[in-house]
């Protein structure tokens, strides 16, 4: 019942808020299609703007997964970790999460495959990524199209955020599976 | 920035050149370097189209009603911004859209909402208050249902996918909830933006 509201949600999002965006256009007399392609224009200008800080921070963190450190952090960390019941296969995707989402989606099917789907390690890990967001692409991203370096404390806020986001789930995973 | 950019690389040649890795993290920079070109290429298709539709919620007036029933709340978050600014409105259409998991929308709407956020910065090379605010709520990366995780789960097997979607929603509210406190704490004690040009260009040089 609840997978079926979900599948109907994902499905409808994307439509009704299309439908809802012409429709009103329509009635308020908007010229639809010159408005859609003035608006259009930008995408192209916005795209190629954040190439110089997408590299800067891809390239960054492409280097760092690339030098083994996060292994090295995973070394270091697992017995700490166990005291809280975190199986050593997730400390990886504890870093990850925060930098590459492709890569944390990787780790976490690796997680899964290895597991199998009634593992904890594989329900911690689904919580851990279900509930990120790439903070370093974002910065890169929103940061970049308005050609901002100096983020002052817009990193803190969101590696902060992403440290409490971690404990709070291997606190609910601990209570909850 | 400037800190953790160095940091990232000394670190990873560091850690490279002890893990006997360094040949991997050199050819990081090459794969690196283009991958960013392919994602930002990537992008620009779906951010036109929601570029375009985004024009038309605006000049149908959609926009501003979407930020009036929301004012109680943005109000509060966004204090510098005055109440009838389109990035208002920008705003609670790129959390709705990612609240729902429409990454893909969610990002041409933020960066709408920051170009509107710019023109109310006295500084535009540093980050206003507002900014760091929107910020807070998209690296938080608030959702109601995750269902990339969902779809991996249903991969393998599981037998009941869906047990994660309530502890992780408590977790995506700790987070986001965090996040928005501790960018309102440094909003308060963190140093204040420079509006003044020459001191701005005396703080570059200094970071520089």
């Amino acid at each position: 019942m609840l997978s079926q509201i979900m599948n109907a949600i994902s499905l409808w999002a994307l439509p009704v808020i299309i439908l809802t965006i012409l429709t009103a256009g329509l009635f308020k007399r908007v010229p639809l299609y010159e408005t859609f392609t003035d608006g259009a224009k930008d995408g192209f200008k916005v795209a190629v703007g954040i190439i110089p800080y997408l590299v800067a921070i891809i390239v960054a963190i492409s280097m760092f997964r690339a030098s083994g450190i996060i292994e090295m952090i995973e070394n270091s960390f697992a017995p700490l970790l166990a005291h809280f019941h975190v199986p050593a296969d997730t400390i990886p995707l504890m870093i990850v999460r925060s930098l590459s989402g492709s890569a944390a989606l990787g780790v976490f099917s690796d997680i899964a495959n290895n597991f199998g789907p009634d593992d904890y390690a594989t329900k911690l890990s689904a919580v851990m990524v279900g509930s990120s967001e790439t903070t370093f692409y974002v910065l890169a991203v929103y940061f970049g199209s308005v050609g901002i370096s100096k983020l002052r404390y817009a990193m803190l806020t969101g590696l902060l955020a992403d440290f409490i986001g971690i404990v709070a789930a291997v606190s609910v995973c601990n209570l909850v599976f | 920035m400037n800190y953790i950019f160095y940091f990232l690389i000394v670190i990873s040649i560091i850690a490279g050149a002890l893990n006997g890795k360094l040949s991997e993290v050199v050819n990081a920079i090459m794969q690196g370097a283009e991958l960013s070109v392919k994602v930002a290429f990537s992008l620009i298709g779906i951010m036109a189209f929601w570029l375009g539709m985004m024009k038309i919620a605006e000049k149908s007036g959609l926009v501003e009603i979407i930020a009036k029933i929301i004012k109680p709340i943005t109000k509060r978050l966004f204090n510098e911004i005055p109440e009838n600014s389109p990035a208002i409105g920008d705003i609670a259409m790129n959390f709705s859209a990612n609240a729902l998991g429409l990454s893909n929308a969610a990002t041409p709407m933020g960066l709408k909402a920051m170009e509107e956020l710019q023109k109310h910065n006295k500084n535009k090379s540093s980050a206003s208050n507002a900014m760091c605010m929107l910020l807070a709520m998209n690296t938080a990366g608030f959702q109601l249902i995750p269902a990339t995780v969902i779809a991996v789960l249903i991969g393998i097997g599981a037998k009941n996918p869906t047990e994660i979607i309530a502890p992780t929603l408590l977790v995506t509210t700790i987070a986001f909830v965090s996040a928005i406190i501790i960018a309102k704490i440094f909003e308060k004690y963190w140093s204040p933006q420079t509006c003044d040009t020459t001191t701005s260009e005396v703080q570059e040089a200094e970071n520089a």
